[in-house]
């Protein structure tokens, strides 16, 4: 290790001028509270992202320990349908949304694009209290009593359910604000704030991921605020829009809803893609296959999901010709994501491939998404979606590509950039076990409940009939490997950040600009301009030999 | 292998159904092939290119390829195409009614179903329907979104309040099928179950005639006790003393009563019967005429079941 401490030193001094880490630049409450360095703001959000994960993951491993017996197990029925509700939005509106944009994008999207921050730093804070203003509203509405609708608010029961629906609607509403505000930041700082040198195809492709998913952020989620809006003028002014009993239309509300929350799927989705894009070049140590074809293949989902929306509705009584349309679309949209799997698995062939954690998590990434991806042919065949719609193996399906594909992207992000972010390496071995355990954790639990679905158990069901139980058994029992998995990891990343800032600039050999800063990195992130002298992902020039 | 496939699917009892299994088992092993392609790639690359302890070399630098990548986007496009035909086929044919179905009205409400036969009987918990004839369901809710899941016959239908949808199924097996609610609706979603009967022309037309076969295994209170929760008699008449928009059933046996015409009478056999099939001919007196007649939609089983229920509701 004193050879790495020794090429920092060097490093520092090579660039002239010693200059402190952000980590290290003030550490009294205002020096973060009032911070306007995105390095800082990601910090704050992903301290507050993996709190809502721990939270949203605790409720998860109630509602697998309540499904554990058919009826009661450790909660009434009401109590469950609050808990699922809880988890649903927990996980979609405070975690996976932001996870990936707001914490690792803010910290290292500067840096890939050479800046010494965000375009609109202030714009930045604000989203970020913002956020804590939405999960503020969230928590009160759990306090007052709780939401019972599922995370989708269906309409008429969340117009006429009692519990904090409004509140929790314009928390979301509020939380949408974060979300648009991080999305026009990055678009600002990628047209404005690359490195010289760095056209639109030398950006490495992260960028282009976090490029797409602000486009959609940009433009779906003022359609997610407007009908939160609707929503909570229709309960509290009994103005019909969408309730039957006073002229509405119940029907509407689910294209509403839909119109953002499937664009939304890709606000989640995309990021992860775009991190399996860096993680996998670098550590096969070899130029990424298809660069081209990533890039737009990232544009074109983001385009073509605004144009989806309608497979959520196959079942909700729209006519036959719609239907029609939107399954086609839908294998349209599932297209760019093949040809990306095919692009990662491809950039492996012939390379120099070290297994590090990152890899592991990139690696069960491309197996989960990939089941996750072909599960969805199934339900994007509409016959076949009759039968499995609102089923078990709708869960299973979209957690195949929300936690197989995106937290577990998150991961090998975070395990990728956490010695950037900290300063330190982690211990290996208990990150190969944790993965280890996450991926057969996740198999068990839910490629269990593709067979529950198809045999025709539906969601969202407290109770169950005897036939189930052996399934759902087996499907909790793997939850708790899974949470074993995680309760491991927050071990160890917890004791690395008490060990010496022990990591190299690059660790690992990336060839995208974050790599020449320090890790971690000064406040100002370089000392001077950094200059793009090759393309992302060459290593045709990168010393050989020593593993990295 | 595909009898261990359709093991993870339920009993496929209609043609439909059994069209979509094989749908559903050729779309298991396209992904199944996939699957092998892409994930047995992504386990070989990095085992068979992984870097050993003190090895020195060079990754290869390959850019792109225009003829593989053609490949990986035409190709799937292409197979995604055939699915969406033949799914938008099976599932066109499967929502087309024919011409002779048999009209069953459904309706759903927190937290049963209820379904209302061609001849005017009613009944809830149990959908009664003959073998081998097109059944077609009009169906609505009283309150929120519910959804109508067969899955035996591979079919579901959300049910909207204030619309009316419909689904379409024709049984060619025998026997007893689970339909669940598939829409979430809230506390008891999960006990919002009915089962599915589907029974021989013979069974079906003593079923017309004399009721559902479990009423062979209940005395007339119990078959009463059902008709009194399931018809909606519950709504206007207590058990318990209660005045609702009719008179309570607590103690009414055997009670005169003075009707609204001026004219008085013991309730008893015939008078519930004659209230049951003429509700307006002797309304009590201080109650609006407003119950609807069961002439034609009540069994005699059933109005027996009634008198013999009314019987049992002692002072």
């Amino acid at each position: 290790m004193a050879d790495v401490i020794q090429q920092q030193v060097q490093t520092a001094t090579i660039s002239g001028h010693h200059e402190v880490d952000y980590l290290s630049d003030g550490n009294g409450i205002k020096d973060w509270l009032y911070t306007v360095d995105h390095k800082r703001i990601g910090i704050m959000y992903l301290v507050l992202v993996l709190t809502a994960f721990l939270a949203g993951g605790l409720l998860a491993m109630a509602i697998r320990l309540e499904l554990l017996t058919p009826a009661r197990t450790i909660m009434d029925a009401e109590t469950y349908n609050r808990v699922f509700t809880l988890h649903g939005a927990i996980m979609v509106f405070l975690f996976i949304i932001p996870s990936i944009p707001a914490a690792l994008g803010n910290f290292v999207l500067p840096l890939m694009l050479g800046a010494k921050d965000v375009a609109f730093p202030r714009l930045n804070l604000a989203s970020f209290y913002i956020y804590v203003l939405g999960a503020c509203m969230m928590l009160g509405a759990i306090l007052t009593g709780g939401v019972d609708t599922g995370w989708t608010f269906y309409t008429p029961y969340s117009t006429s359910t009692s519990g904090s629906v409004a509140l929790t609607t314009m928390g979301v509403f509020v939380l949408g604000f974060s979300s648009i505000f991080t999305g026009i930041n990055f678009i600002a700082t990628i047209h404005k704030m690359r490195a010289p040198g760095m056209g639109w195809f030398e950006m490495p492709l992260f960028v282009w991921g976090m490029y797409s998913t602000a486009v959609i952020q940009v433009l779906a989620t003022p359609v997610l605020g407007i009908t939160m809006v609707l929503l909570v003028l229709e309960r509290a002014f009994g103005i019909g829009i969408f309730d039957p009993r006073i002229g509405g239309d119940p029907v509407l509300f689910q294209h509403f809803f839909w119109f953002y929350s499937h664009p939304a799927v890709y606000i989640m989705i995309l990021p992860g893609m775009a991190i399996i894009s860096e993680v996998i070049p670098t550590f096969s140590h070899r130029t990424i296959f298809g660069y081209r074809g990533i890039a737009f293949s990232s544009v074109a989902i983001a385009l073509v999901s605004f144009i989806v929306w309608g497979h959520h509705m196959f079942t909700s009584g729209q006519s036959q010709l719609i239907n029609g349309v939107f399954s086609f679309l839908t294998f349209i949209v599932g297209i760019p994501s093949g040809i990306k799997v095919f692009n990662w698995v491809a950039t492996m062939y012939q390379g120099r491939i070290t297994l590090k954690a990152p890899m592991l998590f990139a690696i069960s990434f491309l197996l989960l998404f990939t089941i996750g991806g072909l599960t969805g042919l199934f339900l994007g065949s509409l016959s076949v979606d009759i039968h499995l719609h609102d089923t078990y193996f709708v869960v299973a399906h979209f957690h195949y590509v929300m936690m197989g594909g995106t937290v577990i992207a998150f991961l090998a992000g975070l395990h990728y950039w956490w010695p950037k972010m900290f300063g330190r390496m982690y211990n290996e071995k208990l990150a190969a076990l944790s993965c280890a355990l996450i991926f057969v954790g996740f198999n068990v639990t839910f490629l269990t409940q593709f067979v529950l679905g198809s045999r025709g158990m539906p969601r969202r069901y407290y109770n169950y009939l005897d036939q189930f139980q052996p399934l759902h058994q087996f499907s909790t029992f793997g939850s708790w490997i899974l949470g074993l998995g995680f309760f491991i990891m927050l071990g160890y990343l917890l004791a690395s950040l008490r060990g010496p800032k022990n990591a190299p600039a690059d660790p690992w050999g990336g060839t995208t600009l974050e790599w020449q800063a320090l890790s971690p990195p000064i406040t100002h992130n370089f000392s001077g301009t950094p200059v793009l002298t090759r393309a992302p992902y060459d290593y045709r020039n990168v010393p050989q030999g020593v593993d990295k | 292998m595909n009898e261990w496939l359709r093991a993870t699917l339920p009993v496929a009892a209609s043609e439909h159904a059994k069209d979509v299994d094989t749908f559903y088992i050729f779309l298991f092993y396209l992904s199944l092939f996939f699957f092998i392609i892409v994930g047995g790639l992504a386990v070989y690359f990095p085992i068979k290119y992984r870097l050993k302890p003190g090895e020195k070399r060079r990754s290869a630098h390959i850019t792109d390829n225009f003829f593989l990548e053609m490949l990986w986007t035409v190709v799937p496009s292409l197979i995604t195409f055939v699915l969406f035909v033949w799914g938008f086929n099976t599932y066109v044919a499967s929502f087309t009614v024919p011409n002779d179905a048999m009209e069953i009205h459904v309706r759903g409400r927190k937290w049963n179903w209820t379904f209302e036969y061609p001849d005017g009987m009613a009944g809830g918990g149990k959908l009664y329907v003959p073998l081998n004839k097109p059944i077609k369901l009009i169906m609505d809710s009283e309150d929120v979104l519910h959804a109508f899941f067969i899955p035996a016959m591979r079919i579901k239908q959300d049910v909207i309040p204030g619309r009316y949808v419909y689904m379409t199924f024709t049984p060619n097996l025998a026997g007893e099928f689970q339909i669940f609610c598939a829409e979430y609706c809230g506390k008891d979603h999960s006990g919002m179950l009915a089962t599915l009967v589907v029974m021989t022309d013979a069974q079906y037309e003593t079923f017309k005639t004399e009721g559902p076969p479990e009423y062979k295994q209940m005395n007339p209170v119990e078959i009463g006790t059902t008709i009194y929760k399931s018809r909606g008699c519950q709504s206007c008449h207590s058990l318990d003393g209660t005045r609702g928009d009719g008179p309570s059933f607590k103690g009414i046996w055997g009670k005169t009563e003075q009707f609204a015409d001026g004219s008085s009478g013991v309730v008893d056999e015939n008078y519930v019967r004659q209230s049951v099939l003429e509700p307006q001919a002797k309304v009590v007196k201080g109650f609006e005429p407003i119950m609807p007649t069961f002439q034609g939609s009540l069994r005699p089983v059933e109005i027996n079941g009634i008198i013999a229920f009314i019987k049992s509701q002692k002072q």
